[in-house]
């Protein structure tokens, strides 16, 4: 009877997982399916499952906007906010971590209340710091921009990875002689790594997605995908099935890295679950 | 201490790697930057454009195409904070002359060879300001009636060539088939003040209704404005498609190009888009007739250009001003024909393209277009005196807001949130304040 339950329970949680992954990964399915339908195919009511693809909104896609362009700025943003993050969060978690003041966690708390705040509220102040100092339409602005918001979310990841490790450890090392920066780049950072790497995926995530500031604050040189992706939106025609084919292109690059580095993500996500 | 040597040539590499996209984003001299939307007549214009940096070596043109709402934000930002990112922006009959009495646009005067006045004077008037002409047309629309010939002839009707509102209910009822998925009117549902606001303005006009009375007090609470809201909001629900408050222009013309709208009235420019075999299930069931009248029958009519100016930030402006009379030139408009054939040709700016046999014979609602746009007129006489001008929008600029916010309160009327009565009630008021909040009324 008991083997029963077991059975039967594993079995509806199968179901239950299977069914809320393909609830999640369905919009991003029919956005791949819409990318190879001409644009009255894409319009059609009731919408079509079997047709006959065509490349032609790949095409039209490649020949009105320069791909490689917007994805390098992307790599580019997007890297670089993610490992000047990661290089400025890196000692602030350490420090809050290990070396906690009175005000270590009201700290922490304000520096997640600025990702409370929507992104428009400051954008005028932002647009004119960029404007004096010429970084407009550059992937400096906008990385410092994406790095400057994303950094609460990777100081509170660090931070909570950072107090999973053993402090003995540490101390054993500053026993051995190790100075604070030994100790934190040849004890922490190898203990940690797996978080680490999993906070800069997610920093990195989000950098490739992020479309507020980008359609704010770069124009034509430094324009990332999302970019990309919103200039194919049409006030006046037909669009969806060039818009899903530029979505299309856009998303793959980082879903293939995601599906790459999934064993990492996980492993870093539940860091410190299991001990 | 090589420890520390990867982490350095990173933080080196990285330096370089954002230093040199920083240095790399500054243009270079003779190069335009060109602020646009991602329609139909704006592509062809980004492809041939090819010929005019053939003809023009010293000028190098760099697109940045942007959704309609993005770019009027950014082009406002990049113009009032004097940014200088675009020489070239895209923008419409509302914008031209707010922005040219704010001194935003820069005063184009094209040569003799230009030809201005075979710019069809009403489009042309629409971007004149104290006889100064401040952005030049691309494309231009006005408003008319799409209608499925073969419904009609099912149902035994035939579509006058100038029909009444209570004539187009009638037809809706009778060809609406809600079983089959064809519904009988498709119109603007969605909000916005460019969107069912567009719509509903045209409609509040032809029934007497104006926004504002001379003292700038709101008349939402009139009965004019009931009545057109009442047709609005009925004809919809009985045989408008559901989930209506989705539906903007794209959303009909895929509705109606696909075989489920019986009639739509919207704007002039889906003419080439329905008739085109490509584009369109109903290309050769379509029927079109004008814009349908109110009990008013008069007032102000729907006039919209897609105009091309040069913003005074522009470090450029006489390559900007080059290239805005190239694209709007009767040489383009034959240079499009040659190239994508002569339905592509932009449509509502000049009177010569309507004067070329071969336009009149691939676009069979060429006439009937230039005849909506001749006689458009924004400034037409409402039932009351107004301080105002424009047909579907207000020209001032609180009417952004004002508008968008109008647009979902006729918005909850459809989706049965409020009734009228309670919607026109709730704008009259929420106009009262924003236009007491600019300092425009007290």
């Amino acid at each position: 009877m008991a083997v029963k339950t077991k059975t039967s329970t594993r079995i509806g949680v199968t179901i239950l997982g299977w069914g809320i992954a393909v609830w999640l990964f369905f919009p991003i399915f029919w956005m791949f399916l819409t990318s190879f339908k001409n644009e009255i195919q894409a319009i059609s009511t009731p919408p079509k499952l079997f047709f006959m693809p065509t490349l032609s909104s790949y095409a039209e896609v490649f020949e009105r906007a320069s791909y490689w362009h917007f994805t390098l700025n992307t790599v580019i943003v997007s890297v670089g906010a993610t490992a000047i993050a990661i290089a400025l969060a890196v000692p602030a978690a350490y420090s809050m971590a290990f070396l906690p003041s009175s005000r270590t966690r009201s700290t922490l708390l304000w520096m997640l209340s600025t990702r409370m705040l929507p992104p428009v509220g400051v954008l005028v102040p932002i647009y004119l710091l960029a404007r004096n100092t010429h970084l407009l339409d550059t992937c400096t602005g906008l990385a410092i921009v994406d790095m400057l918001t994303n950094l609460p979310i990777i100081v509170w990841m660090l931070y909570t990875f950072f107090r999973e490790v053993p402090a003995p450890i540490l101390e054993a090392g500053r026993m051995d002689g190790a100075s604070r920066w030994q100790e934190m780049t040849m004890v922490l950072l190898p203990l940690a790594l797996p978080g680490i790497a999993s906070t800069a995926l997610l920093s990195l995530i989000l950098c490739w997605n992020e479309a507020f500031w980008s359609l704010n604050l770069t124009s034509s040189h430094a324009a990332p995908l999302t970019a990309f992706i919103a200039s194919f939106s049409s006030p006046e025609g037909l669009f969806f099935g060039k818009l899903s084919a530029a979505s299309t292109l856009a998303v793959a690059p980082i879903l293939v890295f995601g599906w790459i580095s999934q064993k990492q993500l996980v492993r870093g996500l539940t860091f410190g679950a299991v001990k | 201490m090589s420890r520390l040597k990867t982490p350095r040539t990173a933080l080196y590499a990285l330096t370089m790697l954002l230093s040199g996209s920083a240095l790399s984003s500054a243009s270079g001299a003779g190069t335009l930057t060109i602020a646009t939307v991602n329609n139909g007549d704006m592509i062809v214009m980004r492809q041939l454009s090819r010929e005019f940096e053939k003809a023009h070596p010293d000028i190098h043109l760099n697109w940045v195409t942007l959704e309609e709402n993005v770019l009027r934000q950014r082009v406002t930002t990049d113009i009032a904070m004097k940014t200088g990112q675009f020489d070239v922006v895209t923008i419409g009959n509302y914008e031209v002359p707010i922005w040219a009495k704010q001194n935003w646009l820069a005063e184009i005067k094209p040569d003799a060879a230009y030809d201005t006045s075979d710019i069809l004077p009403t489009v042309r008037d629409s971007l004149t300001v104290d006889g100064k002409l401040y952005a030049l047309p691309f494309y231009a629309e006005s408003v008319m009636t799409y209608y499925r010939k073969d419904l009609f002839q099912k149902a035994g009707l035939t579509m006058p060539e100038a029909p009444t509102y209570e004539q187009i209910r009638q037809f809706a009822d009778k060809i609406s088939d809600k079983t089959n998925q064809v519904y009988g009117i498709c119109l603007r549902g969605k909000p916005g003040w460019g969107e069912n606001m567009a719509y509903v303005s045209s409609l509040a006009n032809t029934f007497g209704a104006q926004w504002f009375d001379m003292s700038w007090k709101p008349t939402m609470t009139s009965d004019a404005w009931k009545s057109a809201l009442n047709w609005y909001v009925s004809a919809m629900k009985a045989d408008g498609p559901p989930g209506a408050t989705s539906n903007g222009f794209n959303e009909n013309l895929a509705l109606f190009a696909s075989g489920h709208c019986g009639i739509w009235i919207d704007s002039t420019v889906a003419g080439g888009l329905l008739f085109d075999p490509k584009q369109s299930q109903v290309a050769d069931k379509v029927g079109f007739a004008s814009a349908p009248k109110g009990p008013y029958g008069k007032g102000p009519t729907w006039l919209w250009s897609w105009s091309l100016a040069v913003p005074v930030s522009s470090h450029q402006s006489a390559d900007a001003q080059t290239f805005i009379t190239w694209a709007t030139s009767k040489d383009y408009v034959k240079l499009v024909a040659a190239q994508k054939g002569w339905v592509a040709a932009p449509p509502g700016t000049r009177a010569s393209t309507y004067a070329a046999p071969e336009y009149l014979k691939a676009a069979p609602f060429a006439s009937f277009v230039l005849n909506a746009i001749k006689t458009a007129d924004p400034n037409g006489p409402t039932a009351q005196p107004r301080p105002y001008t424009g047909a579907q929008f207000v020209a001032i600029p609180e009417f952004q807001a004002i508008g968008t916010q109008v647009g979902q309160t006729v918005a909850a009327t459809l989706s049965d949130q409020m009734t009228v009565d309670q919607a026109l009630a709730s704008a009259q008021s929420s106009i009262t304040r924003a236009l007491r909040q600019s300092g425009r009324a007290r």
